[in-house]
């Protein structure tokens, strides 16, 4: 039975996604302006662990009330395979990133977490020597001297071992405009959701990807089941009446928020409907062998 | 059940030693095993019972009814629960702390705090001197915790200060913050002679300055630090007026360059 939701058809399949580990930070500036800066600089290429080492986004604004020292500033999340990887990762993007953007102070995002990774803890030694540690309640911060005052930065943030990568949704539709006006909304929605960022560009990743390749050493390749100019010529995923595919992927801190994301993208999606939106909308999967979490579009459509 | 309670009954004869009574040390004793708990300090026997009329109640919080300036060591070791006092105590009260809180409804002599490791110490009078310092030949003094001192402290409070938050709403002695290790020292009053004498690290605010500051504490200029802002979001939970002196334009004195020279001391100022 097919499954329909505001005329889009639903395929009846579901995401296949990953367990990552996780953090999350605040990054504060004097400006709104110069906190996004820092925000953005810091998560830019990194889209898919494949190849950038992490996957990172900006997860919400915050008012200056929100934040540990009173202005404005912006929470990303930044997401990994490994301990170690996320580690390497935190430290490079922060020390290059967030220390060097005018104004920047930097805290962890996550207030729980079974273990800690470094952050001013690692930088500190920028200070080369004028560093000061400062430790106020149960939080510890660094002080390093830079040429416009001081970065304060915490010393260390919580790691979640529960986080998940890979959520998804396949949105096909009749032309590329409608495709893509259905996945920005679908985008658009899903960045309320708290704890959940979108990597790709926009949110959006328009070369969705299969597992392995012909050739030798690539471990990821074009996803040609859903590449509508080969539908003639394999045995394809689409119909004719779908002439372009787009992939939102989700990282979430948690499998609800991953879960939470792609039903507020499916509730858009079906709001806008099949006359100027997606005509249908999938997921990807590997077959439900690789990853632990599955999320069925059935269960999380409006 | 009310609090377990000690009224004082007179003024003490000798200098008295409380450090045993705490929520702690007192949580499985009768009122009469309280009674007879020895706190003399000199030859002279003197028990709990002698100086108080101990009244039981839930052991998580004591009260003393009245203080006396002979009352030495009041919450002294205190790990957990609440020790009040209405009225006035001896030195080291709250020494060694490392948790729970110790009320003192009025002024407190030397050494209150001394070493304090954890918890909450408020004075609402005066502290004498060295409050929150080490006895003599101990290398830290305060290593964590908070005092809030509602009135003035005598000289040297904070000595050999290694982590923590020392308050004082009023004025300080001389020496103020002297050999600090790390952690931070607010005085909302003017300062004696010479803060932060031979300190190595730490943050000391002087809100209405000192009579007379070191040769050795170098001008770095006025800043609005966000490390000031993190300090005022915390003080502000103690004292909203000690707060309100860590925001705004600060200027860094470095220093002791007669030492380490990695301290600061922060007065008001453009």
């Amino acid at each position: 039975m097919s499954l329909s939701a505001g005329g889009v058809a639903i395929d009846d399949t579901f995401a296949e996604a990953f367990d990552m580990r996780a953090t999350a930070l605040v990054i504060t500036a004097d400006s709104a302006k110069w906190a996004m800066q820092a925000a953005t600089t810091m998560t830019g290429f990194a889209t898919s662990v494949i190849a950038c080492g992490c996957e990172a986004g900006i997860d919400c604004e915050l008012r200056p009330e929100q934040t540990p020292d009173g202005r404005p500033g912006v929470r990303v999340l930044l997401f990994a395979v490994s301990t170690a990887e996320l580690q390497r990762q935190l430290t490079n993007r922060v020390g290059q990133c967030v220390l060097t953007s005018p104004g920047s102070a930097c805290y962890a995002g996550l207030h729980e977490g079974e273990d800690k990774l470094k952050l001013g803890a690692a930088i500190r030694y920028f200070g080369d020597g004028w560093q000061i540690a400062k430790k106020i309640g149960e939080r510890r911060y660094w002080r390093l001297p830079v040429m416009d005052g001081e970065f304060v930065c915490e010393s260390v943030t919580p790691m979640t071992k529960r986080a998940v990568g890979g959520g998804n949704l396949l949105i096909m539709g009749a032309t590329p405009e409608n495709t893509l006006r259905a996945t920005e909304a679908a985008v658009q929605a899903m960045r309320a959701v708290p704890d959940a960022i979108m990597p790709f560009p926009g949110g959006i990743v328009r070369s969705g990807s299969k597992v392995g390749s012909k050739y030798k050493g690539a471990v990821a390749s074009t996803n040609h089941l859903y590449c509508p100019t080969l539908k003639g010529a394999v045995d394809s995923a689409i119909g004719p009446e779908i002439v372009s595919v787009l992939e939102i992927v989700i990282d979430g801190l948690t499998s609800a928020a991953v879960a939470e994301a792609m039903r507020a993208g499916l509730k858009a999606i079906a709001e806008l409907g099949p006359e100027r939106g997606a005509l249908r909308v999938g997921a990807g999967n590997y077959g439900g062998k690789l990853g632990k979490h599955h999320y069925r579009l059935k269960e999380l459509m409006p | 059940m009310s609090r377990l309670t000690f009224r004082l009954l007179g003024s003490p004869p000798q200098r008295v030693d409380l450090s045993g009574l705490t929520p702690e040390a007192l949580k499985d004793k009768s009122v009469a095993e309280i009674a007879s708990l020895p706190i003399h300090t000199t030859r002279a026997a003197l028990s709990v019972g002698d100086l108080f009329d101990v009244k039981d109640g839930d052991g998580d919080e004591i009260v003393f009814e009245g203080g006396a300036e002979r009352l030495d060591r009041v919450g002294a070791g205190l790990s957990q629960g609440a020790v009040r006092v209405v009225g006035e105590v001896g030195v080291e009260a709250g020494r060694g702390m490392t948790g729970g809180s110790l009320f003192i409804e009025g002024a407190a002599g030397a050494y209150a705090g001394s070493g304090l490791r954890g918890g909450v110490l408020r004075i609402t009078g005066d502290a004498g001197e060295r409050v929150g310092g080490p006895r003599a030949g101990e290398t830290e003094g305060m290593n964590g915790g908070l005092i809030h001192v509602g009135g003035s402290a005598g000289a040297r409070a904070g000595d050999r200060m290694r982590r923590g938050f020392l308050l004082i709403e009023g004025a300080a002695g001389d020496y103020a913050g002297s050999r600090m290790i790390a952690g931070t020292i607010a005085i909302g009053g003017k300062a004696g002679a010479l803060p932060g004498y031979l300190m190595n690290r730490g943050t000391l605010l002087l809100a209405s300055g000192a009579e007379r500051m070191s040769p050795t504490f170098l001008d770095c200029g006025a800043f609005e630090l966000v490390a000031a802002r993190l300090i005022a979001a915390h003080v502000d939970k103690i004292s909203a007026r000690l707060g309100a002196a860590f925001r705004g334009p600060l200027r860094r004195y470095a220093g002791d360059l007669a030492a380490l020279g990695k301290g600061e001391i922060f007065t008001k100022g453009e």
